[in-house]
């Protein structure tokens, strides 16, 4: 019976561990594949994962998309290096510029990296950079902040309009470090996932569904946040909140001679 | 003993494998949709005889690309080939402005018939680019989700008008999801024009090619790019010209058509513990002045503004978009508190208009429009942070531990001194 109870919890576990493996291909000890594709729309956006190298080949004046998955706490960074035509083939200077939506098609603001970089005509290679905000757990409906969900990353050129058309190397790094995770309390319903199925034209207002109310009061433990470091530091303060309480106490009393 | 560790390892990789298993469908099924469709059309006209690639005529270049890539082509790729100005090599222009034929069938390709089709071309006659797009468009109609067309030429059209910028337009805007790349080989500036105008009415990409591995390695990435299966077919749908009459939207994704300055709504039933998001993109298929813009709204029924996605750009881009979450307050709920609020559905109009400008091309058919649309479970708007962090908090939090303390102290001495106990 123990056995058996050994082997049910052991099976158990490895299947739990087997799940998120699968969902993001970025865990794992395994060495991540790389990426050699590209989209040309936000629908067609090639999905990567953090750390993963991507490097595709794709010529002057050609929108490139990809797209990342985001989680709360994260503060993505992408790096991107683009190898030019031979500058004997050109005519004047190129701007290049990558831009960042969330799972809405927002735009989101980069806080840090070479957004839109200008490049003389006699250069070989531009490097572009972007670094998110942090990723807020929860925003309000009516909020731009970035928010957990699929992230579109689109590169783009502004160029003399002879110049187009010719063969360049995009190489992308994207890396996704983890901040405070506790700094919002709230949690979004559904993270910003792109519906990716065919839309339908109603005829009539559709009867809203009449879901059983399940709340259970007293079990649940939605209220306790995640832990994170604000744990450590909370408890941390309570124990030195009590250390010097006993100090405090201590210097009203009298000194033994 | 044995035994019974042998079982316990073969449980546990049962399992994994089964998770495993389990686990890899349920993400297959989400992008499982037809095949996408390619045709590859080839400009053989008599300019093509022009020996300037590496010393080698256009022709013996392109066929070479040609079967290069047919070599490398992926099992599954469904693929076509249309050559224009293949056979008349008379002077007459009507007659020569008819010459376009489809030399391999869309479908799976047989390498051995596409190469010997394509090693029979001699360049021949006149550059009717308009048919040809118009002849590849009817090939590909009712295959695949995604079709796609590969332009190769060297020369502009000879036979407009029709323009075959015009052409590419109308035909993007009669089906959906009908992108042409285009690729010139030594283009001169004419044919660089209606090449990259081509591209940009149907959301393509223009390259141009000036040696037999541009050419190729540029083939080979489109029909790589095309091979890839698009995860959803837009439905069509036309918005109204007022709130009252337009369509009302289930979750998913919608195409539609806007003219520069006009206003299109749609409506979509909220239920009050709902979410509504909302996306749209606009795509600049044609040329517009620097500066533009687009404004997604949503709106009650009467008009009254619930909240707005905007965005703007200027200068080179493919497309702009904008999005937005809405959902009902607290506030409104409260007002209508008596039992339905939570039950209620609120209709909400969906607004998309723009500030695109054109000089030249500002008439039908309109810009494409990409609508998504969803609705989730609305969120809780939560209470502040019940944790701390930061040195400000255990100085405050010791602070307050010394005070009480000291406050303690002083007490207990009060107490023993008024009452004599410990």
């Amino acid at each position: 019976m123990r056995s058996f109870l050994v082997t049910a919890g052991a099976a158990a576990f490895v299947a739990l561990a087997a799940a998120p493996a699968l969902a993001d291909p970025s865990d794992g000890p395994t060495p991540i594949k790389g990426v050699n594709t590209v989209g040309t729309s936000f629908l067609t956006a090639v999905p990567i994962a953090p750390e993963q190298p991507v490097e595709v080949d794709a010529v002057t004046g050609d929108y490139l998309y990809w797209s990342f998955p985001a989680e709360a706490g994260q503060r993505p960074e992408l790096n991107i290096a683009v190898t030019l035509p031979p500058a004997a083939d050109r005519t004047g200077s190129q701007s290049w510029t990558v831009e960042v939506f969330d799972g809405l098609r927002r735009r989101q603001a980069c806080v840090a990296g070479e957004q839109s970089p200008v490049v003389a005509a006699t250069a070989t290679e531009v490097r572009l950079g972007c670094r998110l905000r942090q990723i807020r757990s929860w925003a309000e409906p009516w909020d731009g902040d970035p928010l957990p969900g699929t992230y579109f990353i689109k590169v783009s050129t502004e160029l003399p309009e002879k110049d187009l058309g010719l063969p360049v190397g995009v190489t992308l790094d994207l890396t996704a470090p983890t901040g405070d995770t506790g700094a919002d309390q709230g949690e979004l319903s559904a993270p910003l996932f792109p519906n990716n199925k065919p839309g339908k034209v109603l005829t009539s207002t559709p009867a809203p569904a009449a879901e059983e109310k399940d709340e259970s009061f007293g079990l649940s433990m939605d209220w306790l946040p995640d832990f994170s470091s604000r744990w450590v530091w909370t408890v941390g303060g309570g124990v030195l909140a009590a250390i010097t309480g006993l100090i405090g106490f201590s210097w009203t009393r009298k000194r033994r001679v | 003993m044995i035994h019974r560790k042998l079982s316990f390892v073969a449980a546990i990789g049962l399992i994994a494998a089964s998770a495993l298993l389990g686990a890899a469908p349920a993400h297959a099924d989400e992008t499982e949709t037809e095949p996408p469709v390619v045709e590859l059309v080839l400009d053989v006209s008599g300019s093509m005889k022009a020996a300037d690639i590496d010393g080698e005529t256009r022709m013996v270049v392109a066929k070479r690309a040609f079967n290069d890539v047919v070599d490398a082509l992926p099992e599954t790729t469904q693929l076509g080939i249309r050559v224009l100005g293949a056979t008349y090599g008379g002077k007459n222009k009507k007659l020569g402005c008819q010459d376009t034929q489809q030399i391999v069938k869309v479908g799976q390709v047989n390498r051995v018939a596409a190469k010997n089709a394509i090693a029979t071309l001699q360049p021949t006659g006149f550059t009717p680019i308009g048919l040809a797009l118009r002849s590849a468009a009817k090939d590909l109609e009712g295959a695949g989700a995604a079709r796609r067309i590969v332009l190769i030429t060297d020369g502009e059209d000879t036979c407009t008008p029709p323009d075959p910028c015009d052409v590419a337009r109308q035909l993007a805007a009669q089906g959906t999801d009908l992108v042409v790349d285009t690729l010139g080989l030594a283009p001169d500036e004419k044919t660089r024009k209606q090449l990259v105008c081509v591209a940009q009415a149907t959301g393509g990409t223009y390259a141009s090619a000036q040696s037999e591995e541009e050419l190729t390695d540029r083939i080979k990435q489109l029909v790589d790019r095309a091979a890839k299966p698009v995860p959803v077919t837009p439905a069509v749908v036309a918005g109204a010209k007022d709130c009252a009459t337009a369509p009302l939207l289930d979750a998913g994704v919608y195409t539609d058509r806007e003219l520069i300055g006009e206003h299109r709504f749609y409506r979509v039933a909220v239920a009050g513990d709902q979410e509504l998001r909302a996306s749209v993109s606009i795509a600049l298929d044609r040329p517009l002045n620097r500066d533009y813009g687009i404004l997604l709204k949503a709106a009650t029924v009467d008009g009254r503004e619930l909240v707005r996605g905007v965005d703007a750009g200027s200068g080179r881009s493919d497309v702009l978009s904008a999005g937005l979450r809405w959902s009902l307050t607290r506030d409104d709920e409260e007002e209508e508190e008596d039992g339905t609020a939570k039950k209620s559905t609120d209709t909400v109009c969906l607004v998309v208009s723009n500030s695109f400008a054109s000089a030249t091309a500002a008439r039908a058919p309109g810009m494409p429009v990409e609508l998504s649309i969803d609705v989730v479970a609305a969120s809780q708007a939560p209470d502040a942070p019940g944790l701390g962090r930061g040195w400000l908090l255990l100085f405050v939090l010791a602070l307050a531990g010394l005070v009480a303390g000291v406050l303690a102290g002083w007490l207990t001495r009060w107490w023993v001194a008024k009452w004599g106990v410990n």
